[in-house]
This record gives structure tokens, sequence and C-alpha cells, in this order.
């Protein structure tokens, strides 16, 4: 037993007259005994863990004074807790633990690949005519980051080194870094990109296959349809199909390029059309991260959530997409119809108006995309133009149709965003400078509220728009879900089908005496009365 | 980074003025002519009624009242963007002609200041998506409440999975819980209402960045919620920047 230190758990027993059990066991021989049995009792091992009560609080104390924490007495459970593991873990040191290869592994790889750079790069600066021009993200993040937009400066980074992996592998005319979109699962990337011309024709091929072969099965189904003749023809008839528009020119004026993370490939996503933009304005979903992923929603969104994206990504393009006045001018300044107003250059006598002006006045502010029509394209068409396949039944009606509805007119190319309306009071646009400290240096930025999450700044003959948000409109009501159409009409109503009331039994009784002359005639009546019962 | 600077600069001077344990950035509520820059100051007792800062410009801040059930209750009814100045007032009798009758029955005003409607909505957020990871407080015999200094972090395992996080607030469904989970927590670090039984159900997203170096949830119910913890260290925090409305529609988003 030697001399108990003072963290042991026995100190001050064996003192005379320390004793807790002074008065009952006076006897120095029975409180040795005592104090044995005590510390017999401690050392007991328990059955369950091998450990005992003696050893575990030798280590605790041992531990606290190595650590020497501040508040012991408040954490003392945890630091129990702790030692009991550590004791656990030796007894598992035969094996090794397995290294495990964690996902922040496999992650950092993929984004070294990023900064390796290509064997033949070298070769290519002599071809400088067809380099593509990359965009400067990291001057673009700088502008963003004095508003306090923006993403880190090492993702910013990584998404400069990724678009020019894309530059590379595609063959790419002008590219820019559109923004980010958040989602559950995943979020993405999104790159918009003007392809060189020539590769957008392997589109239309496909298209063309597809119509016939849906034309082939429809000619079946009518055949079906007339052979039996019992379920009447269905009246209804699908609006006409509003073919999208060529790639290249309105909604589908740029391609665009999403991947999950920088590092990840660069998936191109399909052009947008008509139906998908107008289903898209009904519905309001989170995009999920993947982009197989089905669209539950009512009506039903003819595609899955890539071109749910490709859809959100027009709208907002067309929605938000804005640069000083006069940066852009048209062409053409006799061709200012919708029409003919599809292209704009930049203008070489642009002076910037300086950033104060900007801040102020909203009209200092242009959109340079075109803004989609209800119909979902830049550029109205008729839809009774289709009509030439079809029967000349069909063809009356849907001239009908035609007439009935309106062309429509949307927002000629140029015009200012001071003339963007409001939603109730809240204006479609706040504009800030970035600092007011610094006015010489300090950058325009425009926010938009109708699209909550599109910035644009100017500075200077510099300006760009970028998107970081959810890819969601801004309204101030809930939203609410279409309703249901109304339910089809039963076909109409016919002599053949029409409910009527039986005869009563006087009726018939009648009807059989005025029968009874003609025989002949009566005997088939009777048949026919025994199949109305 | 102007901002930034200011607030580094404003903040140590704000604890230093109301002698607060901790300052904490909360986030930025973006009117449609101004924002609001938020902090919150604690006491010893980290579930404490917390008080609250805001600043148009992050150097001044004012101290803002704590949220009376009045005002939330308004708050609710007042839909829409905030409007960045302060002394504006909604008028009531457009909006719900209720709660406009009762007030001028008390005899006050039938308006609600954007003050208020900013206090009740930082109030609404905090009580329902202010989340703390699992052990990173704990509770004391005595009932304040304190941060543990042995937590290092939950394991990539952990914080992937939704019942690690807690929601920082007076726990509504902890007595709901069977007898065999109960046996299964720990009372000094179970104190609070898991995140698992949010209504409606995935209405937070969970991310990991980098890899899994940082951990990422976002709350779909009030959209710039996002808090982010790295695993194995003691490091998170959550911060709004948004417009400060709940989104209601999200079972439709879903």
């Amino acid at each position: 037993h030697g001399p108990y230190q003072p963290h042991e758990p026995g100190y001050g027993l064996d003192q005379p007259g320390y004793s807790p059990y002074e008065d009952e066991i006076p006897d120095p021989r029975a409180r040795m005994l005592a104090i044995k049995n005590a510390k017999a009792y401690l050392l007991k091992t328990s059955t369950k863990s091998g450990l005992n009560l003696y050893d575990h609080f030798a280590n605790i104390l041992t531990k606290i004074l190595d650590e020497q924490p501040t508040n012991t007495v408040d954490i003392i459970e945890n630091i129990s807790k702790d030692v009991k593991c550590a004791q656990f873990r030796k007894k598992m040191d035969t094996l090794r633990d397995e290294h495990l290869i964690l996902p922040t592994f496999e992650a950092a790889e993929k984004r070294k690949a990023l900064f390796v750079k290509e064997g033949g790069e070298e070769q290519r600066e002599e071809v400088e005519e067809e380099m593509p021009t990359l965009p400067n993200v990291m001057e673009t993040a700088f502008y963003f980051e004095q508003a306090g937009i923006g993403l880190s400066k090492d993702e910013s980074y990584y998404i400069f080194l990724a678009l020019k992996n894309l530059i590379n592998v595609q063959p790419i005319q002008t590219c820019r870094f559109w923004g980010k979109i958040l989602g559950l699962e995943m979020n993405y990337i999104i790159a918009e990109v003007q392809l060189q011309e020539g590769e957008e024709e392997e589109e239309t091929g496909e298209e063309g296959e597809g119509t016939t072969a849906e034309g082939e099965k429809e000619a079946e189904e009518d055949e079906q349809k007339e052979k039996e003749a019992e379920p009447p023809k269905s009246t209804y008839k699908p609006p006409p199909e509003i073919p999208k528009e060529a790639n290249g020119t309105g909604t589908n004026k740029y391609v665009y390029f999403v991947c999950n993370e920088p590092g990840k490939p660069w998936v191109k996503l399909p052009p947008v059309t008509p139906a998908q933009i107008v289903c898209a304005r009904k519905i309001k979903k989170f995009f999920t991260g993947r982009l197989n992923a089905p669209v539950v929603s009512f009506p039903p969104f003819p595609g899955n959530e890539a071109n749910y994206l490709r859809a959100q990504i027009a709208r907002i393009s067309a929605g938000t997409h804005v640069s000083p006045t006069g940066f852009y001018q048209f062409a053409d300044e006799e061709e200012e119809e919708e029409e003919g107003a599809d292209t704009y250059e930049e203008n070489p006598e642009f002076e910037p108006p300086p950033v104060a002006e900007m801040v102020e006045s909203l009209a200092t502010w242009a959109h340079h995309v075109k803004g989609i029509l209800k119909q979902g394209r830049c550029v109205w068409i008729n839809p009774s133009q289709k009509s030439e396949e079809n029967e000349e039944d069909d063809e009356e009606e849907e001239e009908e149709e035609g007439e009935e509805q309106q062309e429509e007119r949307g927002p000629p190319l140029l015009t200012l965003i001071s003339e963007d309306e409001g939603m109730k009071d809240i204006p479609a646009w706040t504009a800030q400078a970035s600092t007011n400290l610094i006015p010489e240096y300090s950058v325009a930025i425009l926010q938009s509220n109708r699209w909550p999450g599109a910035y644009a700044f100017a500075s200077g003959r510099k300006f760009e728009n970028i998107y970081f948000g959810w890819g969601h409109k801004y309204s101030p009501e809930s939203h609410t879900p279409e309703l249901p159409a109304p339910v089809q009409a039963e076909f109409p109503s016919g002599p053949g089908i029409t409910e009527t009331a039986d005869p009563t039994v006087e009726e018939e009784m009648a009807f059989k005496v005025a029968q009874e002359d003609a025989l002949a005639e009566a005997e088939e009546e009777e048949d026919e009365e025994g199949e109305d019962d | 980074p102007e901002r930034r600077a200011a607030l580094g600069v404003s903040l140590p001077l704000l604890q230093r003025d109301y002698r607060f344990d901790q300052v904490w950035f909360w986030g930025c509520i973006q009117g449609v002519r101004g924002a609001y820059y938020i902090a919150e100051g604690l006491g010893p007792d980290r579930a404490a009624p917390r008080s609250r800062l805001y600043s148009l410009n992050c150097l001044d801040w004012s101290l803002l009242t704590p949220a009376t059930k009045e005002m939330l209750a308004l708050a609710e009814h007042v839909k829409g963007r905030f409007q960045g100045d302060p002394s504006f007032e909604y008028s009531l009798a457009e909006i719900n002609t209720e709660a406009a009758a009762r007030l001028t029955v008390s005899g006050k005003e039938p308006v609600m200041k954007e003050e208020a409607r900013l206090i009740a909505t930082i109030e609404q957020i905090d009580r329902a998506v202010g989340i703390v990871p699992r052990g990173a407080f704990v509770k004391t015999p005595l009932g304040s409440v304190h941060e543990n200094r042995h937590f290092e972090g939950l394991s990539l395992v952990e914080a992937k999975k939704l019942s690690s996080y807690f929601h920082f607030t007076d726990p509504v469904n902890l007595k709901n819980k069977t007898l065999l989970e109960k046996a299964d927590l720990d009372p000094s670090t179970d104190f609070l209402d898991s995140l698992e039984h949010d209504i409606p159900r995935g209405s937070w997203s969970i991310q990991l960045e980098k890899g899994g170096a940082v951990v990422v949830l976002r709350s779909l119910l009030w959209l710039g919620l996002t808090f982010y913890h790295v695993p194995m260290t003691k490091q998170f925090g959550y911060v709004y920047f948004g417009t400060g409305e709940k989104n209601l529609d999200l079972p439709f988003m879903l």
C-alpha cells in the first residue's frame, strides 16, 4: 500500500483522525480491513468490459492532470467516456485500420486534373485566329465581389479552369460563365456558349425522324378507330404544336453546358421548345441536381430536369440580361420591327456614363436579350400555317382558331429596363453603388427583384450579368398550381343513347291493342319490346 | 470586402459596449431599397433570448427589442419584400382588416412598422431554422446551456444525416419520442429537437462541398439560410442572406 498520493482515492484514510469511518471503526486493524475492502471493491473487475473502477479512476485523474482543462467538473462525464473509448481501441490494435478513401480525396483528384496542362497546347498558340475568347472569370468575380456577390475565389478559379477545358473539347466561338443554380442534392454550374457554325445541324435530323414516326403511329390509330365503330371518336384535338426556334435564334440563341462541379465533364443541354417554356411558367419546382430526374408536376412537364433547367435558363436570360444603354445597337437602324431586330452589335462610339448616373436612373440599362412571348418563343409564329399535312376538316377548324390567336407583340430588343413592370409596389430592379466611401472606384450593381439572384454590374466599358440562386421567379403571392382542365363533355346525346322512361303497363296494353290488326308487325314489335325491357 | 472590413471593426466594438460574451453575424435581409445587416449578441447562457442588433451600413448598430407574440402574429400577415427603410409603415387596413380592427380597438394605429416586422422575422427564422450540430452544446444540471468544449465535430458519416443537427430552440417534439429512442439519448447533449422530423419532409438540402471538406445545409423553407460545418473540427455556423420571406410554396416545389 504505501503512502497514498493526493490524487488517489484512498488518500487520507490511513491518517488517524481523518477516516470517514472513524467514529464507527476506532480500531486501526479494523480500519485497515475496511480500507482493504473498499479497495478490493474498487478493483472488482466488471463482467462486461473487463475494466475495473480503480484503474478507470486512476486513468481519468491522470488525464485530467495532464491536460488540465478548465471547468473540469462540468465535463467529467465526457472525459470518463473518452478514457473508456481509449481503452477499447487498444484491444483492436492487431487489425490495422483500412485507410479510408474519403470522397474528399476523389474530389481533390478531379480538381487536380483541371490544373494539368495538356502537352499539345504550345502548338495551339500559332492558330490564334480561331481561338475562342475565354472569359476572364476572375476579373468578373472581382467586380461582383465588390458588391458582395459571388463564389469564393477558389471556386471561381476552378470554374475558370473548367471553362478552359470546355473550350478545348468543344468547337466554341464565344463562351461566358452564366451562373450557378442551386439544387437539392447537387448544384449546377452553367456556361453560355455559342457554337461555331456547322455544329448545330445535327439536331434537326433527329427531329425529322421523330415527327415521321409519330405520323405513322397516328395513321395506325385512325385505322383502328374506324374499324371499331362503337367507341365514338374523341373530338379532342391537341393544340397544334408550336415549333421550336431554330438553333442560333431567339430562345435558342445560345447553347448551354452544365456540370455539377468543376472537374466533372460538361453536359450539353438540349434546345428548348416553346411548350416547355409555357409549362415552366406554370410550375415551380426545385432542381435536384441530377439531369435525368423526372419533373413531376401538374401540368405535366414535357421533359426531364435537363429540359426544365434549360427552360428556366431561357426565362432568366430573357428577363434579366442587361447591358448599359447604347453599348449594343442595331445593325441596321431601319429594321426595328420584331422580326428583323435579332442582331445587334457593339457600338464602337459608346461612351460609358458615370457610375452615379448608372445607379440613379434605370434608363441607362437596356435588355439585350429578347423577351419571351406567351407562346414560348421570341418570334411569334402563326400555328395555322402548319396545317398542310392534315385533312380538310382539320384545316378549317384550325384556321378559325388561328384567327382567334392574335399576333403577339413582345417588347422590342433593346428596351430600357426602366420600362419593366414591377410587382405591386416593388420595382423590378434595385440599383446600388458598390461603395459610398470611395466613389472613384465604385461599381454600379443592379439586382433583379423579379428573379432574385440575378445581378449585373457595370464599370466603365465593362459589364457582366450573372445568376446565383435557386432558379425561380419571385412572386409576391403564393404559387397556385393550375387547375385541371374542365372535364370533357360526354359525347353528344342522340336518340340512340338517350334514356327514356320505360312504357307503363297501361301504355303497353293500349299499344298492344292498337297493333293487334297488323300481326306481322306485332311480332316484330314484341321482339323489340322484349329488348327494351 | 468593404462590408467585411466594416463588420470586422464594428462587431468587436459592439461586444465591448454591450458586454456580450459572443457576437455573431447573423446575416443580411435584402430590402428593396436597402439591406439590413443583423448581428446577435449572446450572454453566458446560450439558450437565453438573444439580443439582436441591426444596421444599415455595418457600422452603426441599433438594438432591437425582443419579439412579442403580437408582433409575430402581425408579421405573418404582412407579405412582400422588406422596403429597406426601418421607419416604413405597412398599412394593415389593406392587408388584414381584423387585425387592424383589433388594434384600433386597443387604441393603437393600424400600422406595422418595418422594424417590428424585422424583429418578428428574425425571431421566426431563428426559431424555425437556427440549427447546431449534435453535441456542440451541453446543458448543465443548472439548466443553462454551454458550448461543449469536448465537441470535436461530426464525422463524415454523421454529418450526412439529418438527425445529427438540432434546432437551437426549446424542444417541441422531444417528449413524444418513444422510450426506446429516449434510452439512446444522452440528456446532456440531446435536449433539443432534431431536424429529422421537420415538416415538410425534405425541407433541408444537405450537400458536401469540396468532396466532403465542408457540409452545407440549406433550408428550403426560408430560402437563404445556409448552415456550414467542417467535419471533425469545431467550426460551424449559420447565416441568412435573403429577402426575409418564408417560402410558402415549398410543398409544390418538392
